[in-house]
């Protein structure tokens, strides 16, 4: 009883906290969501998602949201395959690929504009020695590669950990029952990475789908993500009605995708970060 | 005597400076049922890897039927291995992973059902093929790994340490099923242990080894009664080890004593290591033994009391049915063909170590 009681002091600031900036906005959320501005409730800010502008959005935002998933694993699972087998020197490669990380996530994004300008310091260089120059500032080419810069590590993680479970002795075991290298990664190494790449898929999809600086800075004004639409209802169209509707949509999506996480990554490979 | 299966050839491997085997020579014979046996770090389990295909010695080479198998990886090679703890797939259920090696060949659906009920069968799991392995105690989860192993038809079966996840009585339940298995497979079993018993109890041919050196190879009955050094007859089961001075041939002393043995060959006044097993210490009544000590210590173990007897200097270990109490004053015998004579170790490398078990 005595420790239920300290558990509850304990608990107290953080429970102080949650209610304050995450359970009353969440509330508020809804409340503006399901109402209209003169007070009564509708569905029509969520029902607006259908509209041709709203939808053409969201499916770019998931179309591109894939794309930079998909990147992010053919790129950060022979990486992460790397580093949980070598032997020496880990901790100095798992230093430097985090090392972006630790740099706030708007310079990092700012520092690719200045680099994918049309005038900028890639193409600069490409000209200066004879090259053709690159025109991907403002396509969704460099909010693809913004999102697969930001989030590669949010995969790259959860697949080592799930590597790095796999006792030796199970790959040699695979072996030794007359599997060749190959056979051993499709039949053994990659179903039991299963959870670690569900749980990457998630933590970069996820950011990904709702990203609206990185399609900002990249993407200039013409491609407006999901993210983007929601931001200007707050923003310029001072519309909370529609913004806090267009926000549940994407939270059904989300929870939609943490759902499929849950089911499969029972260890918390995700829990990593 | 069957033929040679398994050469090993002068032996070497070191992983940076630390030498794990040295000029190791070894050949097991088919169908025999071989055990290396050593304290850890002593390149047993180096020893079972490279035979398996997945370590490669520094020097030396590997022999099977006749053929260098050096550098040829583990999945082409005529042998199964049951690893430590098991390494069961623990993403398929028993029969998929029973069925791991024989898919990987290509054998036919119906085949591969019938070595899979055969396999289970034979290690009493029937029944079990849908279940996972995480749903498996520790002896059946040994017994799919044995099942997985042998539905290969392997020629050898390496076994590491497979018993040691094990509590005792499972352990002993174990040892008699795996000696039932090896009788009616035929095949050739290289088993890997610390546990002398296990090693006694199922074992062809016993190979002691400690620092990367084998110090006698032996049938079980050979290293207890005959242990050739100190080593091995303090690695195997309890000894009273006494330093000693071969006087003549059948006459050694030791502890100020002289003492009749049966061994000869030894030269005149040379320096020995002395050996006796505690059972083979006979207590009697004060005047009657040749040397004269105390009991310090009484243990009662069940079928023995285990004493300790301060004499002549020397703290000895005595089994014996006859209970002595703390205190109490008795004389030491010990028959001469229960003395067993050893050369001083020439080396460091062959140096008896104390053994905490």
């Amino acid at each position: 009883m005595k420790n239920k009681k300290r558990a509850r002091i304990l608990a107290g600031p953080y429970l102080v906290w949650a209610v304050a900036f995450i359970i009353i906005p969440l509330a508020m959320i809804f409340t503006y969501g399901l109402t209209s501005r003169d007070g009564g409730y509708t569905l029509a800010n969520i029902a607006s998602i259908a509209t041709p502008e709203h939808s053409k959005a969201l499916w770019l935002s998931v179309r591109l949201s894939i794309i930079a998933t998909v990147i992010c694993l053919l790129l950060g699972y022979p990486l992460a395959y790397i580093l949980a087998h070598m032997k020496s020197s880990k901790g100095m490669i798992i230093f430097i690929f985090i090392l972006p990380m630790w740099m706030n996530f708007l310079l990092r994004t700012l520092a690719w504009q200045t680099l994918l300008e049309k005038t900028g310091v890639i193409n600069t260089v490409l000209s200066a020695i004879g090259l053709p120059t690159l025109a991907i500032i403002n396509t969704s080419k460099a909010i693809v590669l913004g999102m697969v810069y930001n989030f590669l590590p949010f995969m790259v993680l959860p697949l080592y950990n799930s590597l790095t479970k796999i006792d030796d002795n199970v790959i040699n075991a695979a072996h030794d029952l007359g599997a060749n290298g190959f056979q051993t990664f499709i039949k053994i190494i990659l179903p039991l990475t299963v959870p670690g790449i569900i749980s990457g898929i998630t933590m970069v999809f996820v950011p990904a789908l709702t990203t609206f600086v990185i399609s900002k800075l990249l993407g200039g004004s013409k491609i407006l993500l999901i993210g983007n639409v929601i931001e200007e209802q707050f923003t310029q169209a001072s519309n909370w009605h529609l913004g806090s509707g267009l926000s549940i949509v994407l939270m059904i999506f989300i929870l939609f995708n943490m759902l499929l996480s849950a089911i499969f990554d029972k260890d918390g490979e995700g829990n990593v970060i | 005597m069957s033929k040679k299966l398994i050469e090993l050839n002068n032996i070497s491997k070191s992983y940076g400076s630390n030498i794990v085997l040295d000029e190791l020579n070894l050949y097991i014979r088919e169908n025999e049922f071989l055990t290396l046996l050593g304290p850890s770090g002593c390149g047993k389990t180096t020893t079972l890897r490279i035979i398996g295909g997945f370590e490669t010695p520094d020097t030396g080479n590997v022999l099977f039927d006749g053929n260098d198998i050096t550098s040829l990886p583990p999945n082409k090679r005529q042998l199964n291995t049951v690893f430590q703890k098991y390494a069961l797939f623990t993403h398929m259920n028993v029969s998929d992973n029973i069925a791991f090696g024989l898919k990987i060949k290509g054998k036919t659906d119906k085949y591969i059902r019938d070595k899979i009920e055969y396999a289970l069968r034979l290690v009493n799991l029937e029944g079990y093929g849908d279940r996972m392995p995480e749903c498996l105690s520790g002896g059946q989860q040994q017994r799919v790994a044995i099942a997985r192993a042998i539905v290969n038809e392997p020629k050898v079966l390496l076994l590491d340490e497979p018993l040691g996840a094990l509590d005792l009585k499972l352990r002993q339940d174990m040892q008699y099923e795996l000696i039932r298995l090896k009788e009616e497979l035929g095949i050739t079993f290289i088993y890997v242990t610390h546990d002398q018993e296990e090693a006694l109890t199922m074992s062809d041919t016993i190979v002691v080894m400690n620092q990367g050196y084998i110090q006698q190879i032996g049938s079980p009955e050979d290293i207890y009664n005959e242990p050739e050094n100190a080593f091995v007859a303090d690695f195997i089961g309890d000894s009273n080890i006494i330093d000693g001075i071969m006087l003549q041939d059948e006459l050694v002393m030791f502890l100020g004593t002289k003492f009749a043995c049966v061994d000869t060959g030894f030269g005149t006044n040379t320096p020995v290591d002395v050996v006796i097993r505690p059972e083979d210490v006979i207590l009697t009544p004060p005047e009657r033994g040749k040397i004269n000590g105390v009991v310090t210590h009484l243990i009662f173990k069940g079928v023995h009391y285990e004493m300790e007897v301060q004499a002549g200097g020397f703290e000895w270990l005595v089994h014996s049915t006859t209970m002595f109490p703390v205190g109490a004053e008795v004389g030491l015998e010990v028959d001469p063909f229960n003395i067993q004579i050893m050369n001083k170790p020439a080396s460091e490398d062959e140096e008896a170590v104390s053994l905490e078990e």
